[in-house]
């Protein structure tokens, strides 16, 4: 992080509370977080991460009996008003899934060209320049180039994951959720996909659940601990891998229970 | 470890092989039960062609195919007008079919929380278990009745609405299948859902859907008592869907209830026929869908 570079707080979640039914997962979030920064939460199993990350790109909308209260900003404007349109924030605000999931009957190009193609743009050379890009900054396109049109189910499991991060990366969405993107992957494919996320925060700027301590602390600018629904502790990763306040934060980072 | 703790460890270890054999046994029951089924299956299947075969082959030749009926007494006469209408009839029904049996698994499948749902599942239900016969009448009464015509059309209505419950299941079945996590890729990506839905969704479960239209198409190809009242059968050759068509059924059943032997061959071999009008469009139907893939 430069320090000179104004900091611009493009995302803000403010006393967040969801809930399964009457079950509350997620209580009083307040967050804020930095545009082109990386931030990582992390916390044990249940804790309400998904549960969180969900609800920042409005897809607890196609779960029934699913609430969220609170208040998400979005550059301001909160994503929950009555005025907005779910499909347009999930256009800004992109969403990797921890399991990849490549739509099946499509090629490795089509893939990536879909958001793309069914929003509507018809202009060959646009999508392939941006098909070609995507897949670059997904640190794919050299495995790929050659066999674009082949169905995309013929990839390997860490080979659909950069695919549909480039499938998201293709539409250029302001903010990329990443819901434990490598669980699944090999550690060249994690290495490949971490050194990804410092090269997109140019761009974009991200939010990471991940399970792995060292990967938390090797790409992310912040890092929020969350346990039980609540979110613990919030900072710059640095202090809180090395002088965490909380001394829950402290117990679950040294692996004392998680 | 101790010495109890071995001990104990190949005691469950026989036990384990002990039981390893014993489900072996079972599987091998299980896999002869499951053959001796399957043959019974089979037989009435084979038996069909058998009697088919026998006693229709020597009637299938250029004639039966390029001839339509021909009263007893003139030699010759095929089916040519039979197969023309049942192709037409079945045809035109299986856009009904289609048209409204995948827009209602659709509805039923990715918009389970519509409110219109329990109704759209209720009128799917009660029309998969209307008889086929009454489909008849009821067309008979909407549309023979109020246009003072028997027609080809009709017909093809009352076919139509046989397959639609038959479709609607099926797609809904088959977009189930469909896993949640490409839905939700889908509108992750900032889409509509409808969009989701036809082009990602759909596309996704369209060889099971033309399973399932091909399972209807077989269902009401075979149907003569909606059609008597409909499209009435002919005798003479017509394809023009206004006016009254034969069908397969239709002249399978008349030449079936003749007292004249060589009309019993034709109604053997115009059975035979139709199962394999049926048997290979399925075959073309399949073959085409996965090509897509
Ligand atoms: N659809 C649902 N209906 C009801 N309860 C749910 C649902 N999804 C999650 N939960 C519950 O909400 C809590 C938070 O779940 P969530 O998936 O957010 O945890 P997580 O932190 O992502 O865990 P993990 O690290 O295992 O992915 C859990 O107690 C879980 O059982
Ligand atoms: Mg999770």
């Amino acid at each position: 992080m430069t320090a000179s570079t104004p900091q611009k707080v493009i995302l803000s979640a403010q006393d967040v509370a969801i809930y399964y039914g009457t079950k509350d997962a997620v209580r009083h979030v307040n967050l804020d977080v930095v545009s082109n920064t990386v931030n990582a939460l992390i916390g044990p199993s249940g804790c309400g991460k998904t549960t969180f990350l969900r609800a920042i790109n409005r897809m607890h909308d196609v779960t029934p009996n699913t609430r969220v209260t609170g208040k998400i900003l979005l550059e301001g404007e909160d994503i929950y008003a009555a005025d907005q349109d779910p499909v347009t924030i999930r256009r800004r605000i992109g969403m990797v899934f921890q399991k990849p999931n490549p739509f099946p009957t499509m090629s490795i190009y089509d893939n990536v060209a879909s958001g793309l193609k069914l929003a509507g743009v018809r202009d060959r050379k646009i999508l392939d320049g941006i098909v070609e890009q995507s897949l670059r900054q997904a640190a794919l396109w050299e495995e790929v180039k050659d066999r674009l049109k082949t169905p995309a189910t013929g990839l390997s499991g860490g080979q659909q994951q950069r695919l549909c991060i480039a499938r998201a990366l293709a539409v250029q969405p302001e903010i990329l959720l990443m819901d434990e993107p490598t669980s699944a992957l090999d550690p060249q494919s994690t290495a490949r996909i971490e050194d990804l996320l410092g090269e997109l925060k140019k761009d974009v700027t991200i939010l990471i659940v991940t399970h792995n301590m060292q990967q938390a602390a090797r790409v992310s600018d912040t890092t929020s601990f969350f346990l039980i629904g609540d979110l613990v502790e919030h900072g710059p990763t640095d202090q809180i891998f090395t002088n965490p306040k909380d001394k829950r934060t402290e117990g679950y980072i040294t692996g004392r229970f998680g | 470890m101790s010495m109890a703790g071995q001990l104990d460890l190949s005691g469950t270890r026989s036990q384990i092989l002990r039981r390893q054999s014993s489900r072996k046994a079972s599987n091998i029951f299980a896999g002869v039960v499951i053959s001796i089924c399957t043959l019974i299956v089979l037989i009435p299947l084979f038996a069909i062609f058998y009697y088919l075969i026998s006693k229709g082959i020597s009637s299938i030749n250029l004639e039966f195919f390029t001839q339509s009926f021909k009263p007893i007494g003139e030699t010759g006469g095929g089916m040519l007008h039979a197969i023309v209408g049942t192709l037409e009839m079945v045809g035109l029904a299986s856009v009904i079919g289609v048209l409204l049996g995948v827009s209602g698994g659709i509805f039923l499948a990715e918009y389970r929380e519509h409110k219109l749902v329990p109704w759209i599942s209720l009128v799917s239900d009660v029309l998969s278990g209307i008889p086929a016969i009454v489909m008849g009448l009821v067309v008979y009464a909407m549309i023979v009745l109020t246009s003072k015509h028997y027609s080809g059309l009709a017909g093809a209505l009352a076919l139509g609405f046989l397959m639609v419950p038959i479709v609607v299941r099926t797609t809904e079945e088959v977009l189930k299948l469909v896993p949640s996590t490409i839905r939700e890729a889908g509108l992750a990506l900032g889409l509509p859902k409808w969009k989701v839905t036809l082009s990602v969704i759909l596309p996704a479960a369209t060889s099971g859907i033309v399973t399932g239209v091909m399972l209807a198409v077989a269902r009401v190809s075979g149907e003569a008592a909606p059609l008597i009242f409909t499209a009435f059968g002919n005798n003479n050759f017509n394809a023009d869907p206004r006016d009254p068509m034969a069908a397969m059924p239709l002249s399978i059943y008349q030449y079936a209830i003749s007292p004249f032997p060589e009309w019993h061959r034709l109604a053997n071999a115009g059975a035979l026929v139709l199962i394999i009008m049926v048997f290979s469009a399925t075959l073309i139907a399949r073959v085409a869908t996965r090509q897509r893939k």
